[in-house]
């Protein structure tokens, strides 16, 4: 009985049906999947970026350097890398504070805080550069009090700063709270019975279980920063050679027709943005132990 | 170090965790914190420690006030539930941390906190385990880790959260052993959190059991098992069963009938006993009587629920584990070790007694 039993199942004439786990789809629906992602991300990210360097590079090498070289250029790279770095330290010291705060304290107006943090992400930028206008502007607020005293905010780098700074201020503490209200503060209290001192905590224990997740926060944050179009591009002025960053600079030199050095400049910022995503890409895969501890993209 | 604990009192919002607690600990004592979750165990732990600053009352450590001491100046060596070892350190680093961060003039050299470490792993049976890192470890490991990390800064005083509640019975067992022949080596003086009975009879000195952030009792574990000081001791370690009794003429009545024990007290009172400290006796004059309703295996006994009187108070007796007891059954026994307290609103005084009278 037993082997018949036996030769039953084993027989070729009915070969057993091949079960699929759970989670699996059929052969024919995983195709049309991942195709339709794949030439949804071909349609819509790949040749576009690649539109942006074909363009660029149309009227030859030569006239691509002279296009990026050209003295508004630079200063427009110049102000970009300059503004980035200021926005990016701000917000790097503020998101942790913030975070910390948010994730290892109970305090009133908690909850509004957090709140707070997320106002940039739901406002629109061009809010956010008005805003600056109507407070510091020569109409505005604290403008003329500040212009006697010769301080010029608006439709100078300062006031790219602070808009700057205002639309990438979420990125850094939003990386930090949920991941440092996971961690709790257990070792924190360990290391401070071991009779360490709060910045030696910070240092030598907080620092180190959140050192992924801020870098993280830190490059999203910077390429928001370069990027960042609307704020400044109201807060700016928009004065060649003096307040234009890349964004501007290349909406400008689009608006002037000259497209070749609109792409021309477009494709130093693609290409800034694509060098974050790489080093990104490269920490997630080189440490990705160190992520996964924490939370992953 | 010996440690003084004055009325003390924490509140968190309007609640209060501990209230008006004084305790003396003494000197290479092994204290248990013993009681329910929410007894406030952990935070009076906490406030030895100095990680939560009193409401009210202080601490003394010796003859000084720790209570306006922050947590580094106390010098604990304090061991948390879930470990908290660093996960980026190697073992060695989370062992030498505390010796590291100490101000340069008093920061032993690294040679030295190097073979301190590897001295402090062959004192907790990990030896040659410096280079490894806290993932790598089992949890009895990890805990281990931890209290050589706590041991390397040479507390005053070691202060354990429920330090074997995260580990499976066998591994808690043999480090609650450990822990005991530990202490005895190092003579620390020593205050663990659990919610554990048997743990801290088996291990501690002393227990001070906690219920609701007071003190119902201190003692040692023959004080505590044997005379508990409160109904809530009684019923917190080990096994009790109870019942309304009156006491008059000297005896101690259920409903109609003289259960057979005697007592120098009047009024309306609580009997307390233990299921396996009754003697079954055949129907008598003076006994507690009622029927069984159901049994079951505990162990090497048989533990009996039985319906008692026009109350129908349940209560549980052991018998051996071969003596039939049917349903409906009808069983006489009489307590051998039994306490009375006084029931609410009544005014009688504990009275205990070992042996019937």
């Amino acid at each position: 009985m037993a082997v018949e039993t036996m030769t039953l199942f084993t027989s070729p004439a009915s070969p057993p049906r091949r079960l699929r786990s759970a989670t699996s789809e059929a052969p024919e629906i995983k195709v049309v999947l991942t195709t339709s992602a794949l030439l949804f991300v071909a349609i819509f990210l790949l040749l576009p970026l690649a539109a942006v360097f074909v363009e660029a590079f149309r009227g030859g090498i030569a006239a691509y350097l002279s296009a990026i070289t050209e003295p508004d250029a630079l200063t427009a790279i110049r102000l970009t890398l300059a503004v980035a770095a200021i926005a990016v330290s701000f917000n790097l010291v503020f998101g942790v504070a913030a975070a910390w705060a948010i994730a290892k304290f109970e305090f009133k107006g908690k909850s509004l805080l957090t709140t707070l943090i997320d106002l940039p992400f739901s406002v629109s930028p061009v809010i956010s550069g008005l805003v600056y206008v109507l407070l510091f502007g020569a109409q505005g607020y604290l403008g003329p009090w500040l212009g006697e005293r010769g301080v010029q905010i608006v439709f100078a780098i300062p006031g790219i700063v602070l808009a700057t700074i205002f639309v990438t201020f979420p990125f850094v503490a939003r990386e930090l709270i949920p991941l440092m209200q996971e961690q709790g503060t257990a070792e924190e209290e360990a290391a401070l019975s071991l009779g360490a001192n709060g910045w030696q905590t910070f240092v030598f224990v907080t620092l180190p279980n959140i050192k992924w997740a801020l870098l993280y926060g830190v490059l999203l944050c910077n390429a928001r920063a370069m990027g960042e179009f609307g704020a400044v591009a109201v807060i700016s002025g928009k004065i060649r050679g003096v307040t234009n960053t890349m964004p501007l600079q290349v909406e400008i030199l689009y608006n002037e027709y000259a497209l070749s050095a609109a792409f021309a400049v477009a494709s130093l910022l693609a290409l800034l943005a694509l060098v974050t995503l790489a080093i990104k890409t490269l920490l997630e895969w080189r440490f990705a132990d160190g992520i996964a501890v924490g939370r992953s993209h | 170090m010996d440690i003084r604990i004055e009325n003390l009192s924490k509140q968190f919002g309007r609640y209060p965790a501990v209230e008006n607690v004084s305790l003396h600990i003494r000197s290479g004592e092994l204290v248990a914190l013993l009681g329910p979750s929410g007894s406030g165990k952990t935070t009076l732990l906490r406030l030895i420690a100095g990680l939560e600053q009193p409401t009210g009352g202080r601490i003394l450590f010796g003859d000084e006030d720790a209570s306006r001491k922050s947590v580094q100046e106390r010098n604990v060596g304090f061991v948390f539930q879930h470990y908290a070892l660093f996960k980026h350190m190697s073992v060695g680093d989370n062992i030498g941390f505390g010796l590291r961060v100490r101000p340069r003039a008093q920061r032993p050299r690294r040679a030295e906190i190097r073979a301190r470490a590897a001295e402090l792993l062959d004192l907790v049976q990990l030896p040659g385990y410096g280079d490894r890192f806290p993932a790598q470890l089992s949890g009895g490991q990890r805990q281990r880790v931890a209290l050589a990390r706590a041991l390397a800064i040479e507390p005053r005083v070691l202060l354990l959260d429920e330090p074997f509640g995260a580990l499976d019975a066998k591994v808690r067992k043999d480090l609650r052993r450990w822990l005991r022949e530990l202490h005895d080596k190092t003579g620390h003086t020593t205050v663990f959190v659990t919610h554990d009975q048997e743990e801290a009879i088996e291990l501690a000195d002393r227990v001070v059991v906690l219920n609701k952030g007071v003190i119902e009792q201190v003692g040692t574990p023959d004080e505590i098992y044997d005379a508990p000081a409160s109904p809530f001791v009684h019923g917190f370690i080990g096994e009790a069963s109870s019942l309304p009794v009156t006491l008059s003429n000297r005896e101690v009545w259920l409903e109609d009938r003289w259960t057979g024990l005697r007592c120098n007290e009047t009024g309306e009172a609580l009997l307390f006993f233990r299921p396996n400290a009754v003697d079954v006796v055949e129907e008598c004059s003076g006994c507690i009587a009622g029927v069984v309703v159901g049994s079951r295996r505990v162990a090497d006994r048989k533990r009996v629920e039985i319906e008692i009187g026009k109350g129908r108070h349940r209560i549980e007796i052991d018998l051996p584990a071969d003596r039939s007891a049917a349903e409906r059954q009808r069983i006489a026994f009489r307590p051998t070790n039994w306490h009375i307290y006084p029931s609410a609103g009544s005014r009688v005084a504990p009275a205990r007694a070992l042996v019937d009278a």
